[in-house]
Parts: C-alpha cells; structure tokens; sequence
C-alpha cells in the first residue's frame, strides 16, 4: 500500500510506483516466454498432419460406430476387475494412510524425525504416477490384478495421507484441550479428542480417492496390470474400432456410477 | 487448599505472562479471578493444571506439589481438577453423554473408552448431573446441535464427572448472552457450595464475579493488584486493575443483590 503526502493532501494508491512497473515487467517477460516457446513448437510440427487431423479424427470415429455391443459379454469381467482393483487398491491405501497422516501431522507427529520419514513417503508416493508404479510392479509381480492393486494402493497413500494430515493439522486445540484436562493419556486424547474432529475427512478422502481411482485402474491394463486396459490396448492394437468405442462406453458408464456412489456416501457422511 | 508461590510464565516469545504471583485459597472458596484480556488470567489456571508449563515457582493442591509432577503423575492429579472453558471445548461430534463421560478419562482404560464400555456406575453419574443441570433428555443428542448454554451445562457435567477437589473456570460465560450468563454463573456457584469445591472462575464481567463469589483478585500485566471482597472494588481499585475509565456503571450497590431474579 502506498500512502503519499504532498503538500496539501495525502494520496492512497493500491502500489507504489514501483511495485506497479516491476508487476508489468513480470507480465511482459511472462508473455515473451510463452510466444518464444510457441514459435519453437510451431517450428517442429509438421503442420501437414495437423491439417489432416479433423479428417483422421473423423475417419476414426466413422469406424467406432456403430459400437460392438456383443463385445460387452466379454467386458464384464475386466469391469469387474477394474473396479476390484481400485476398491481393493483404496482400502489398502487408506490402511497405510491413516497412521501415515497422524505421524506427518505437526500436533500428533511422536517426533520430528519420524514426521519427516512420513513426509518422505507421501512425497514418494505422490511424485509417481499409478501407471509408471504399474510399469515396475508388472516386471516384480508378473502381469496381472495384483500389480494393478498394489501400483493404486502405492500411489494413494501420499494422496490420502497429505489430505488428512493436513486435516489434523487444522483441528480445534480446544477440544484436544479439554480432554487433556481430564487427565486423559495420550491415546485417549487421540481417540477423544482428533480422531472424531477428523473422521468426517478420513471418510470423504477415501471415497474421494475411490472415485478417482475407479478412472485410474482403467488405464492399468495398458502395461499388463490388469482390468479393462488390456482390452482396449489390445482392440487398439488390432485396429478394432468398434470394440474401442463399447470398452469407452462401458468405461463411461462405471466411471458415472462411480461418480453417484461416492456423492451418495460422501452426503451421507457430512 | 491450593497455594501459588511465586508462580511464574515467561512464554517463548519473551511475553512474562505471570511474574510471582503468590496466592492462597482455602477450600470450599469460590474466587473470581478479573482482569484485562491479557492479563494473564487464563495463563494462571492453566499453569495449575499444566495445560501451560510454569516456567517457576509452585501450584500445591493437598500438599501436593503439581509442577513437581512426573506427566503419569500429573494425569492423575488432573482428574482431581476439573475445568471449565470459554467456547465450552465439547468435541462437537461427540454425543452429549460422550462428552460428559469423557470427565472419566483418567479413570478409565484406553480399551473400555474406545468402546464406550464406561463403569455403571459412571454413566449412572452422568445421568445424575445431566439431569441436575436440566439435560437429560439430550443425552443422545450430538453436541453441536445444543444452544450455547446448553453446551456449557455439559461442559459443567464434563469437569464434576471427574469429582473433582478443584474447579478451573475459564471465562465461562465469555460467549453467552447476559441471561444465560446468570444462569450458569448460578449453577456453578450452586454445585460449588453442594459439594464444598474450590474454584477459581476467570470473569470478564465485573458485575457478575460480584454477584457469584466470596473473593475477587485483580490481576494485571501477571500480578496480582488487588484481593480481597466484592465490596472492595471500588472506582480506585477497578482503575488499577484494567486502567482509567468512569467506572459508576459498573460497580454494584451492594444492597441490591437480588435485581435479577
């Protein structure tokens, strides 16, 4: 804020001069940048292809229709596949990622060392994508169900855990407080006073994360981790288009169950 | 008896939140602690308790020194310590039972409390104080769906479940309206005299710590500038407790004690 005096007045701006010209300098490096990165961009695309994109694209969806529908007979059980692999791949994760949570969290954390190991899991478990987790654990495990379930359970848990430990972080002392003061110990305290603050979170998280990976598990196939993947990189593959397009609407559909499960519980929850 | 010797709070940031108080009170006491907001006031009950480490000096109850306490110890001189607070700190989510039942805290196991599998006898308690302080229908009820008086009767439920020797009352009637503020007053000064407790009650308002207590002790900037009766606090007093300001409305005439009921 920059409040001026001169002679006879005083002057209110929202900046000072200075500030304003240093705000508009940042705006002009910040468009040269992205004008410069667009004319190197522009300069390596075969603007031919992009032409013909439409055509392609057209050509492609021409073959989709119409859709394969005694195809779906042999969906059902990747379907269900998929949706065991992110239910299964959830639960395992929230397992982890309670306990994870109340160890990163700076007012339940037993010692800083121990919430910095917590911080390291929830960012190594962030930083990989479930698809690239997959990639590995299909070379460890072999192809199949269990990789997929593992690669979701391994990349939740950051996810999870960073949303409820940041939840602990926010709770009311005062009700912590006045559980100490009935000379409660320490778990007492936990079960007491957090833990009811933030059940509502832990629960919303979970369902949350289920409905996120309901998207995630459908797309595991393509490395080998089971579900209805498999289906599709193989119908690409063998350009069966009329396959792809009944394994998207299959997909579809489960991801919008999905979607109404998780806002049916999560309103009942809250 | 509680006795404060020479107790001391400087924070970490350097603010010296108490310096020496010493003070003694007699059971069966009820005493108004008053004072500017920062004063030290919440500072004081907290360092007896230890929910605030004292940084020195000594809080004795029964001949028991609590600063001296290993934090086993300590638990169990809290359950003999029941408090009451501000924003009355239920846990919202929590039914009303729950909470009064959460006074047994330090009685109970960890086990036995997760599962809610409290002693007869305690929850036979709770439905006791529940229905002295007028609740009793609500014990099923979830905290967060009771009026702010009503909240703070089960905050009283809460710290005389305990059975406690000592009440630490910390502005209890800070967010009530001027009625209800009464009520609770009363209430506490009328279980405080049924059981013969102790209390020390934090209170912004001058007029009610006159109403509701045999005591009153000023405090500010953490030392104590005035105790003594009721009936002492006069223009002076009020002035060197919170500073100049025309204090004619606030003082009580003491004859007219009962103009609220």
């Amino acid at each position: 804020m920059a409040v001026i005096k001169t002679n006879n007045e005083i002057i209110w701006k929202r900046r000072t001069t200075k500030k304003q010209l240093a705000i508009w300098l940042a705006w002009l490096v910040g468009i040269s940048i992205v004008l410069f990165a667009w004319s190197i961009i522009s300069e390596r695309t075969v603007w031919f292809f992009v032409q013909d994109a439409p055509r392609q694209a057209a050509d492609i969806g021409g073959r989709m229709v119409p859709p394969k529908w005694s195809y779906i007979s042999k969906l059902i059980t990747p379907v269900w596949d998929t949706i065991n692999i992110a239910t299964l791949g959830t639960v395992i994760a929230m397992i982890i990622a309670v306990p994870v949570a109340f160890c990163a969290a700076r007012n339940t954390t037993p010692h800083s060392t121990v919430r910095v190991v917590a911080l390291f899991i929830i960012v190594s478990s962030r930083s990989v994508n479930s698809l690239i987790w997959a990639l590995m654990l299909v070379f460890i495990l072999g192809p199949g169900v269990l990789a997929g379930t593992i690669a979701i359970g391994l990349r939740s848990i950051g996810f999870c855990a960073k949303l409820i430990y940041e939840s602990i972080e926010e709770i009311d002392e005062n009700q912590v407080e006045a559980i100490k003061a009935t000379g409660a110990s320490n778990l007492q305290r936990m079960t007491y006073g957090i833990l009811p603050q933030v059940l509502p979170t832990i629960a919303g998280v979970g369902i949350y994360r289920w409905d996120i990976n309901i998207r995630e598990s459908t797309i595991l196939g393509l490395v080998g981790a089971g579900g209805i993947g498999l289906q599709l990189s193989a119908s690409i593959n063998t350009l069966a288009w009329t396959q792809v397009s009944t394994i998207l609407l299959v997909i579809l559909v489960t991801v919008f169950i999905s979607e109404w499960v998780s806002a049916k519980v999560r309103g009942a929850i809250i | 008896m509680l006795k404060l010797e020479n107790l001391t709070k400087r924070y970490n940031t350097g603010d010296l939140a108490l310096q020496g108080v010493d003070l003694e009170i007699p059971d069966g006491q009820v005493l108004a602690l008053i004072g500017p907001s920062g004063a030290g006031k919440s500072t004081l009950i907290r360092c007896v308790n230890r929910l605030v480490e004292p940084t020195d000096g000594s809080a004795t109850l029964n001949d028991e020194n609590l600063t001296k306490l290993s934090s086993r110890a300590l638990r169990r001189a809290r359950r003999r310590m029941g408090m009451i607070f501000q924003e009355y700190a239920l846990v919202e989510r929590l039914t009303v039972m729950e909470n009064v039942l959460s006074g047994r805290l330090g009685y109970v196991g960890f086990w036995r409390s997760y599962f809610r599998k409290f002693p007869k006898d305690d929850v036979r308690e709770a439905f006791r104080l529940l229905d002295r302080v007028g609740l009793l229908e609500m014990a099923d009820k979830r905290a967060d769906e009771l009026s702010g008086g009503q909240r703070q009767r089960v905050g009283i439920c809460r710290a005389l479940i305990q059975n406690p020797d000592l009440l630490l009352v910390d502005e209890p009637t800070a967010s009530l309206d001027p009625k209800t503020s009464r009520q609770i007053m009363r209430l506490i000064n009328e279980l405080c005299a049924e059981r013969g407790l102790t209390a020390i009650i934090n209170i912004h308002d001058v007029l009610l710590a006159q109403m509701f207590s045999q005591r009153i002790v000023g405090l500010a900037l953490g030392k104590i500038v005035y105790d003594g009766s009721p009936e002492g606090l006069t223009p002076e007093v009020l002035t060197q407790i919170y500073g100049e300001e025309d204090w004619s409305a606030t003082i009580e005439k003491v004859d007219d004690e009962d103009e609220d009921d």
